[in-house]
């Protein structure tokens, strides 16, 4: 081997053990600075800072912080740890920087509101970034329906649910269930046909898959929930019609209360259990049921997210 | 334009075509772009606003370097290898000299600004599949950002054609930083009274305002882009432009070379 060789041959070999340790290294110090992404990342609190740091570049300068604030959600969602307290200052400056950036405001509020594990657990910070959208985008009917959805679920405060349902009802491009929710919140009627049309307007209000499929959980939850308590009653009116408690399915059949065996969204049968409770038969593939739970067994959460959400 | 600015300004273009930097950087700016299309995969619902501004950003910044690395270059090259004797021993006065090679300039830009454009383009067509009719504003910011170039190649010429190139650099860069500002420039001198308010109001007025320029943001979320501000700003970018060129004419014009 001649010297230029060699040489080359030394360096290819330093160079890719390099490459290695780098990365070794780097992982290594990422996983003793877990978290100093986000700290930087807000370094500088005040949008206003930022806005001349930027040199007017301020929108791409959101969708840094945006993206920021969607990898910090996931990465405490997947570490499990609830602790989500640079959140709501993240999306803050998002939206400062770009009052526009409307996926801020409804992943954002859907971000914190939610109890943790499942979000931040900060209904008023959700309450005031929606209303800072609707502020700077009084034309965008989703901000309307989240206000509405974040005072019903949240705050079950059904008059202003019902005035955000119907704000957004009156404006040129709309839903066609706005005025529908409006009118529910307003009677304060039919609770699960309401949370069935709000999880519904959700699915058809976005494209984003986990999004999609959260609404698509909720809407079998809400059929669980609906389907027992339509069982319930149905026991309560064997009970008074037959003086006992049905011992299963089949006394109901016979009584005539129902027709066939009831069954989840899984397709699997609902069981009248001692003392007349209904169960279903696996509740950790049915996220977010309220009813139908074994005694002790608190309601199942969806999978956390991956650490990095990717389309 | 007569024929000896036309050929000063074909040559300049001709030199600054050959500069392999001026590829190099080109190729950064579309890797910027195509980087978007992953930044928007990493983030929730924000694919085409992260292609549009990143994309756009790019185009701006890497086009403000290039102008400040080949502008200030244009005369103290041409002094250092003696080739500017050569030039003005011909029928070419100095005037021809210094507006031909602004030309030649702008026009790199232009044609530098159209291949990063096309990038930013294909990565809007790689995300969203079509154009949409909003997209048409992302032109807007593009011509906008031709509009930045122009003051800034006139900056750049105007500092080089009495000052050294790392000065020139200096100083363009600076009053792009300061330029980016202005309009806070603006707003501390109607807050501030007396003599201190006089001296910044004249600064603002004096730096170029580069923010008026910038509607990257705007174009990202669709939002259309005024006729008057476009009408206004081309005058402004023109009016500045001829302000720096005729500054860096009557320099050069009493700049001894010998």
């Amino acid at each position: 081997m001649n010297s230029n060789r060699r040489v080359n041959a030394v360096a290819t070999v330093v160079l890719l053990l390099s490459m290695a340790g780098g990365i070794v290294a780097l992982n290594a110090v990422d996983h003793i600075r877990r978290g100093a992404v986000a700290q930087q990342a807000l370094y500088f609190r005040s949008s206003r800072v930022l806005r001349r740091l930027s040199l007017g570049y301020t929108g791409l300068l959101a969708d840094i912080y945006w993206t920021r604030a969607v990898q910090y959600f996931g990465e405490q969602h997947h570490s499990g740890s609830g602790d989500f307290r640079l959140l709501a200052p993240l999306l803050e400056v998002t939206t400062e920087l770009d009052p526009k950036l409307l996926p801020a405001y409804q992943f954002g509020a859907n971000f914190l509101a939610p109890k943790p594990p499942n979000g931040a657990g900060l209904p008023g910070a959700a309450l005031s970034l929606t209303k800072y959208g609707i502020e700077h985008n009084p034309d965008q009917w989703r901000l309307y329906y989240n206000l509405g959805f974040l005072y019903y679920t949240e705050f079950k405060d059904y008059p202003r649910a019902a005035d955000a349902f119907a704000r957004g009802s009156k404006l040129p491009v709309t839903n066609a269930y706005m005025p529908i929710l409006a009118a529910r919140m307003a009677q304060h009627a039919g609770e699960f046909d309401t949370a069935r049309m709000l999880w519904f307007t959700t699915y058809q209000g976005t494209k984003e898959p986990r999004i999609r499929q959260n609404a698509v959980e909720h809407l079998r939850a809400v059929q669980v929930d609906e389907d027992i308590t339509r069982l319930e009653q149905v026991i309560a009116k064997y009970r008074a019609q037959f003086g006992r408690t049905p011992t299963g399915m089949d006394d109901l059949e016979r009584a005539g209360f129902i027709h066939g065996t009831p069954a989840d969204p899984n397709g699997e049968a609902y069981e009248l259990k001692p003392g007349g409770r209904i169960e279903v038969q696996h509740p950790q593939k049915l996220f977010f049921i309220t009813k139908g739970l074994p005694p002790g067994v608190e309601p199942p959460q969806p999978p956390r997210i991956p650490e990095q959400p990717s389309k | 334009m007569n024929s000896r600015i036309r050929s000063i300004a074909f040559n300049t273009f001709r030199e600054a075509v050959r500069d392999r930097v001026l590829y190099n950087l080109i190729a950064f700016a579309l890797l910027i772009s195509a980087a978007a299309i992953l930044v928007g995969e990493i983030s929730i619902d924000i694919e085409h606003l992260v292609v549009v501004n990143l994309g756009l950003t790019a185009v701006s910044l890497f086009g403000v370097v290039i102008a400040i690395f080949i502008g200030i270059g244009l005369v103290s090259k041409e002094i250092d290898k003696k080739t500017l004797y050569t030039v003005l021993s011909r029928p070419v006065r100095r005037w021809e000299f210094v507006v031909g090679k602004f030309f030649g300039l702008t026009g790199t830009l232009v044609v530098n600004t159209f291949f990063m454009a096309l990038g930013v383009f294909l990565a809007l067509l790689y995300v969203a599949h079509k154009f949409e009719k909003a997209d048409a504003w992302v032109l807007a910011a593009l011509y906008f950002i031709v509009l930045q170039f122009l003051i800034v190649c006139a900056l750049s010429l105007f500092f080089s054609s009495f000052s050294t190139p790392l000065m020139s650099a200096v100083f363009t860069f600076a009053l792009f930083i300061i330029g980016s500002l202005s309009e806070d420039l603006r707003g501390f001198a109607r807050m501030t009274p007396g003599l201190a308010g006089w001296i910044a109001t004249g600064l603002g007025y004096i730096v170029p305002n580069f923010s008026a320029f910038n509607v990257i943001n705007q174009v990202a979320h669709g939002d259309a882009v005024p006729g008057r501000l476009i009408l206004l700003n081309t005058a402004y970018a023109v009016l500045y432009s001829a302000m720096a060129v005729s500054g860096a004419v009557l320099i050069f014009q009493r700049r001894n070379l010998k």
